[in-house]
């Protein structure tokens, strides 16, 4: 065991200068990798706090058996839950949001403001078209007078926001990919470089795994340094962009926070896998 | 007709109807050889007579055009290509060009033979210590083969093949850069490895050798056996 990580040592100093290639190639996949994921985990957050928020209002036009109502709008297909709002509660909501402008309210008399219901809608249905769809249902039954959903903007840009996930994952693909290449060309090249010498070794008796396994140590070692690099810039560009940022706009976007010890593990454990999985690609046919 | 058994039992290398062709060329045509345990066997002939092709094809760095070549009881040219190590580790060889691995030192080219086997540490570098100061080249130890003379590697290469303790050695040449002395040293070794019960197998050209030496000649001239 000793001579087995000797050798991979000796062989890893012998080709230093394919080895810096091939860790930097995995440091910035890592890199990339990594910053994708903070980046996601981060928003998926904001994301979260959105979708909650997508609702329809509905209007009624009286008050008049509200829970008959109440029951043929959940009848739809779509719909998870609704609130009433009474004109009155509607009021005195909208009171406590203008605290400053209350004078407005000295005046009124009557209560202009309809019975409304607050509906919200199962995850599946969070699509825009579907919100259309449902909404225009809704607005189509008698006893409403009018549907509202500001949210819709929400809609487009969680819309948005998917299609840059989806963009996310495949740039990630793509690296892991090319790291796994950089591997193999790696293992490749230092295989040729020293076929005499591995021909030499078979000759005195040594096994295919005698020969192998040093190239896998030394596969598992540049993923396992890149990955650390990797997530070790990520983590230094992090803490600059954090104390050079005003701090007040950060903690109005939300309380941005690193990767979890959980995230390191599967990070590095995927850019020790791409190491091992290059070396497995390059010594499968030899 | 026990008698023929009991020699079929004791031969350790066979070859039946061997052939070797390079392109429409034969190197070697329809070898017959039986060699026993515990033989000292000269393989003599002129330069391109096939000798160093015959040791190849023994211990597969070259592979048979057509016949057998039966080793310790195993039909090399059936061998599964998992049991080819654990078959050369049961014989030692001496290269005609060496084979020293360049990037090494001759301590780590010597020990990779008891590291392949999986030997201790401790036992390996005592073992290479001993073996080569039976060579005379323990000042040498740290040496790379590119600092070290013709006869000196050729020294090592013999060190190399004879540290695992092999049941057969090939030696291909094994005293062509030495001088008188030393030439002499390294037939004692191969003699004492001899006495020990090891089969060894000498590819040479050098009359002087053979004269000055005891046991068995097979001559071989364009691929054909001419004396055996
Ligand atoms: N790889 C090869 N490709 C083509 N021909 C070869 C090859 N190896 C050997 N030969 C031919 O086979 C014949 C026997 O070669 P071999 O090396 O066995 O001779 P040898 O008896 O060892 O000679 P020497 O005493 O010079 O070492 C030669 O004619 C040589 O040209
Ligand atoms: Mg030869």
């Amino acid at each position: 065991m000793i001579l087995l990580i000797n050798r991979a040592i000796t062989d890893i100093l012998n080709n230093k200068f394919l080895y810096i290639v091939s860790i930097f190639t995995i440091t910035i996949s890592i890199f990339i990798v990594s910053m994708f994921t903070l980046f996601f985990v981060n928003t998926n957050k904001i994301m979260d706090s959105w979708e909650k928020g997508i609702k329809i209002m509905a209007y009624l036009k009286s008050d008049k058996n509200i829970e008959e109502n109440r029951k043929k709008i959940l009848n739809l297909y779509g719909v998870k839950e609704i609130k009433f709002i009474s004109k009155k509660n509607a009021l005195n909501l909208l009171k406590k949001q203008m605290k400053r402008q209350s004078s407005l309210f000295t005046n009124i008399e009557s209560n202009p403001l309809p019975d409304a219901f607050e509906i919200k809608m199962i995850n599946f249905a969070k699509n825009h078209k579907k919100i259309d769809v449902l909404a225009s249902q809704i607005e189509s039954l008698p006893f409403i007078d009018d549907v509202e959903y500001g949210e819709k903007w929400i809609v487009k840009y969680i819309n948005i926001f998917n299609l840059f996930k989806f963009t996310g994952y495949g740039i990630c693909v793509v690296f892991f990919i090319t790291s796994i290449f950089i591997v193999v060309n790696t293992i490749k090249l230092i295989f040729y470089s020293r076929k005499e010498e591995l021909k030499i070794m078979r000759l005195v008796g040594a096994t295919d795994n005698f020969i192998k396994n040093p190239f896998y140590i030394s596969g598992v070692f540049q993923g396992f340094i890149g990955g650390i690099l990797g997530i070790l810039i990520l983590f230094i560009i992090y803490l600059m962009v954090l104390t050079n940022v005003d701090k007040e706009f950060i903690l109005d976007f939300i309380n941005v926070r690193f990767l979890s010890f959980y995230e390191y593990i599967i990070l590095i454990l995927c850019s020790i896998f791409s190491g091992w999985f290059g070396c497995y690609i390059a010594l499968k046919k030899i | 007709m026990k008698l023929e058994d009991k020699i079929k039992k004791d031969a350790i290398i066979r070859m039946f109807h061997v052939n070797r062709k390079y392109g429409s060329v034969y190197a070697l045509k329809d070898i017959n050889i039986e060699i026993k345990k515990n033989e000292f066997v000269f393989i003599t002939g002129p330069s391109g007579a096939g000798k160093s092709t015959l040791l190849k094809l023994c211990y597969l760095e070259e592979k048979l055009t057509e016949g057998q070549i039966i080793i310790d009881g195993i039909n090399i040219s059936r061998i599964l290509p998992k049991k080819i190590p654990f078959l050369r580790r049961k014989i030692g060889i001496i290269f005609q060009d060496y084979k020293l691995i360049l990037t090494k030192t001759v301590f780590e080219n010597i020990s990779l033979v008891l590291e392949v086997s999986g030997h201790k540490i401790s036992y390996i570098k005592k073992k290479v210590r001993s073996i080569l100061r039976t060579v005379g080249m323990e000042e040498k130890i740290n040496s790379y083969p590119l600092g070290l003379s013709g006869g000196e590697q050729q020294r090592v290469a013999v060190a190399r093949a004879v540290v695992g303790n092999p049941e057969i050695i090939f030696a291909d040449e094994p005293t062509g850069s030495l001088d008188k002395i030393t030439a002499k040293k390294i037939m004692e070794l191969l003699k004492s490895f001899h006495n020990r019960g090891t089969t060894v197998i000498i590819a040479t050209h050098d009359n002087f050798l053979i004269n000055n030496s005891y046991g068995r000649v097979i001559s071989l001239k364009n691929g054909k056996i001419i004396k055996n």
